[in-house]
């Protein structure tokens, strides 16, 4: 029981952590119809300039400026970048985004040096909250989960019950009449990636120290994020939450069992020995694999539902 | 469009016009290709390395060379990848350089090991040595073993050994927990071996592989740690894999040594902090607290002065070590032949900079020396990276006690 309730909190920060990321890629696929390669990148940026924000200034300020900064970064980005290639269809925009992923990693490595920050948490946050089972649970934890909370819940408002939501989900459908109407339709996409680099950086500032801030920190997190965009389904922001946390949650679980296949079918009289082609996959424990699980769901879930679960389009 | 072609095609007509107009080096030297990853996700080690060669080579040069000439390093990208190594390879022997040197990664090390081999034996007018400066895997000199390897630094099972031999006497219940990728495994199979050999006291708790630089959370080994009631937790985890473990364990509370065997590496202080106080061990080949606990000024000496200059700490004494008896064996050959290089490198003896004696076993060509065991600790001359902390020397496993065995048996070239 102890197990379960520690590993259910364990795999809701971490799931809330994916979210904070998956958020911003999500946000600016649905509404541009862009899948941002450079979006871990801008999550890196964010740790880096709140590294350096937070030396100067201490931490809280920096919560709010790497983030603006990385929403600045963006929007330079969508105007002087994204929308000349945007002519070109959605492929050209990929590579675009593909491209800034190592242009920004080497940019990184030659400000700020290959080895990682000393980037550590707030000493006002660094305490144990509470203790259960004789497991301590972080004060900072605690904070994370209240600064994915508020940003779920602001951007949620945001789109479907403010005025610039419904121009900004319109202006994805229909740029022309909402054009028409008088809205600058590109200023719209600018400030939509913006606030999608926005989440990310943030995302960064927080994540970067609960984790560590180093160049390989993009190439850690970039591959997870993607399952949790497409397992949620691209464009859906509940689907997302959904995602992030099923994904959180598994990866948890999955490094607390220790059967493996050929476990669970001896009961059954089925005995696995010798040196077959199928004894490593059939005896290898789950926890063994746990990290690769989400990629495997994420195979499935594009073979019998390829929206993700509840998106509304096809990937 | 035509303009634009034209323009791109004049400027690389005249980059190409400038680089050729550089006068070509007229000081004779003696060339070491030196193949590491120096892009990618690697590359920190890399551009580590070589700054440590410049180091060192400003000294054994300083010293005199060999045969009179200067040592001059080459360095080749190979991004980590066996591949690319070999491919830098084939260049390094189209340009003549007798020697190739590799410090990252057993893969490269392994690929480069059958790649000098098949050079050499199907170009014995050009023959090249390979100087292993840090692929581990303890196979590359036993079952895999060859004549033109020579490794510099100790193997999987010695750093195993020395870690065993450091572990305190009243450490009962040990947890393994390593990477799935080969030097993982490797680290996994010798730390047992030693463990029943050395200390059969010590019950293994748990034994785990977790997916290499996969692993985001580590919240759930860290529960998984504490469920076995383990006292210490031997990883051969580093970067990424090991700082996220132990930030884990000190915010969620778990109290138990982590006698690592990677912890050292650069960023790794930074990384950990003071997060490690206490409960943080390593197995390093030289430290710069070393040379102060022994009272070895000139190596404390030398230490400083790289210190002086640079965020990072001077470790890699084996580095020097291997120039050293490079030149010696050069000049004892009288030329960079590799054959006779390799023949006066077998079976030689040397004192390394702290003044410890150590030798290129004839056998296997594997480098026999000591190393440090050490925990983090704020009670030190030289903290690690400006962290405040520094690596306090615990043990030493002295050469003879790593002098393990080998099961090589080395084909050698008819002479």
């Amino acid at each position: 029981m102890e197990t379960v309730l520690i590993s259910v909190l364990n795999g809701l920060v971490y799931g809330m952590l994916l979210f904070m990321l998956a958020s911003g890629l999500t946000l600016i696929f649905s509404m541009m119809g862009v899948l941002n390669f450079a979006h871990a990148s801008i999550y890196m940026l964010g740790a880096y300039l709140a590294f350096t924000a937070s030396q100067f200034l201490g931490f809280f300020p920096a919560l709010i400026i790497a983030p603006v900064v990385c929403g600045l970064i963006g929007a330079a980005i969508e105007i002087w970048g994204l929308r000349r290639v945007h002519h070109n269809g959605h492929i050209a925009e990929l590579l675009f985004t593909f491209g800034l992923v190592f242009i920004i990693q080497r940019l990184v490595q030659m400000t700020w040096g290959m080895l990682p920050m000393a980037y550590r948490v707030p000493p006002v946050l660094d305490f144990p909250l509470f203790s259960l089972y004789g497991v301590n649970f972080p004060a900072y934890r605690a904070f994370m989960l209240l600064v994915s909370g508020a940003m779920l819940l602001g951007t949620w408002l945001l789109l479907k019950k403010t005025r610039v939501g419904l121009i900004i989900q319109a202006a994805l459908t229909h740029p022309n009449m909402v054009s028409a109407l008088g809205h600058n339709v590109p200023r719209v996409f600018t400030i939509v990636f913006a606030g999608g680099c926005l989440l990310a950086g943030l995302a960064g500032v927080i994540g970067g120290n609960y984790q560590t801030t180093e160049p390989g920190m993009a190439d850690s997190m970039g591959p997870i994020v993607f399952v949790v965009v497409v397992f949620g389904g691209l464009g859906s922001l509940a689907g997302c939450v959904v995602a992030s946390i099923i994904m959180g949650m598994i990866q948890t679980f999955a490094v607390v069992i220790d059967y493996s296949i050929s476990d669970i079918l001896r009961p059954l009289g089925v005995v696995f020995t010798g040196d077959t082609l199928f004894t490593e996959i059939l005896t290898v424990p789950v926890a063994r694999i746990g990290a690769l699980l989400p990629f495997v769901m994420m195979v499935t879930i594009l073979f019998f539902r390829p929206r993700g679960l509840l998106g509304t389009r096809d990937t | 469009m035509i303009s634009v072609i034209r323009r791109i095609c004049w400027a690389f007509m005249v980059i190409s016009l400038a680089a050729g107009g550089r006068p070509a080096v007229a000081e004779d030297t003696i060339k070491v290709a030196y193949v590491d990853p120096f892009s990618g996700p690697f590359a920190s080690g890399g551009d580590e390395f070589l700054k440590v060669f410049g180091y060192i080579l400003a000294k054994v040069n300083a010293d005199g060379g060999a045969l009179g000439k200067k040592f001059e390093l080459v360095p080749f990208d190979d991004k980590l990848q066996p591949a690319e190594a070999l491919i830098a390879l084939k260049s390094i022997t189209d340009q003549n350089i007798p020697f190739v040197m590799q410090c990252t990664g057993s893969n490269v090390g392994a690929a480069l090991v059958d790649g000098v081999s098949k050079h050499n034996a199907r170009n014995p007018d050009n023959r090249i040595l390979y100087l292993n400066c840090g692929a581990l895997a303890t196979e590359l000199t036993n079952e895999q073993c060859d004549f033109w390897q020579f490794r510099f630094t100790g193997n999987v099972e010695m750093r195993a050994a020395a870690g065993i031999k450091a572990l305190p006497m009243d450490v009962k219940k040990v947890y393994l927990l390593n990477q799935d990728y080969l030097f993982g495994q490797s680290i996994q199979h010798d730390t047992r071996k030693w463990l029943a050999k050395l200390r059969p006291d010590i019950q293994v708790v748990g034994d785990e592989l977790m997916p290499f630089g996969k692993v985001q959370d580590f919240s759930p080994y860290i529960q998984k740690i504490k469920a076995s009631s383990a006292q210490s937790v031997i990883t051969g985890n580093y970067n990424r894999d090991l700082n996220l473990l132990i930030k884990a364990a000190v915010d969620d509370g778990l109290n138990v040594r982590f006698d690592t065997y990677l912890a050292h590496l650069i960023g790794g202080p930074t990384a950990i902090g003071a997060a490690g106080e206490h409960r943080l061990t390593t197995i390093t080949e030289f430290d710069p607290n070393v040379p102060a606990e022994l009272h070895k000024t000139d190596a404390e000496a030398f230490s400083n002065g790289w210190r002086a200059n640079h965020e990072t700490d001077f470790s890699e004494v084996p580095f020097l070590t291997m120039f050293q008896m490079l030149a010696r064996a050069i000049d004892k050959a009288g030329s960079t032949d590799a054959l006779q290089v390799a023949l006066a490198l077998e079976g030689m003896k040397a004192t390394d900079l702290v003044g410890f004696p150590v030798e290129m076993r004839k056998d296997d060509h594997q480098l026999l020396m000591p190393y440090y065991a050490a925990s983090f600790s704020r009670d030190v001359k030289y903290d690690a990276e400006k962290t405040g902390l520094g690596w306090k020397t615990d043990f030493i496993a002295s050469t003879e006690d790593l002098t393990l065995p080998t099961v090589c048996k080395m084909k050698r070239p008819a002479s």
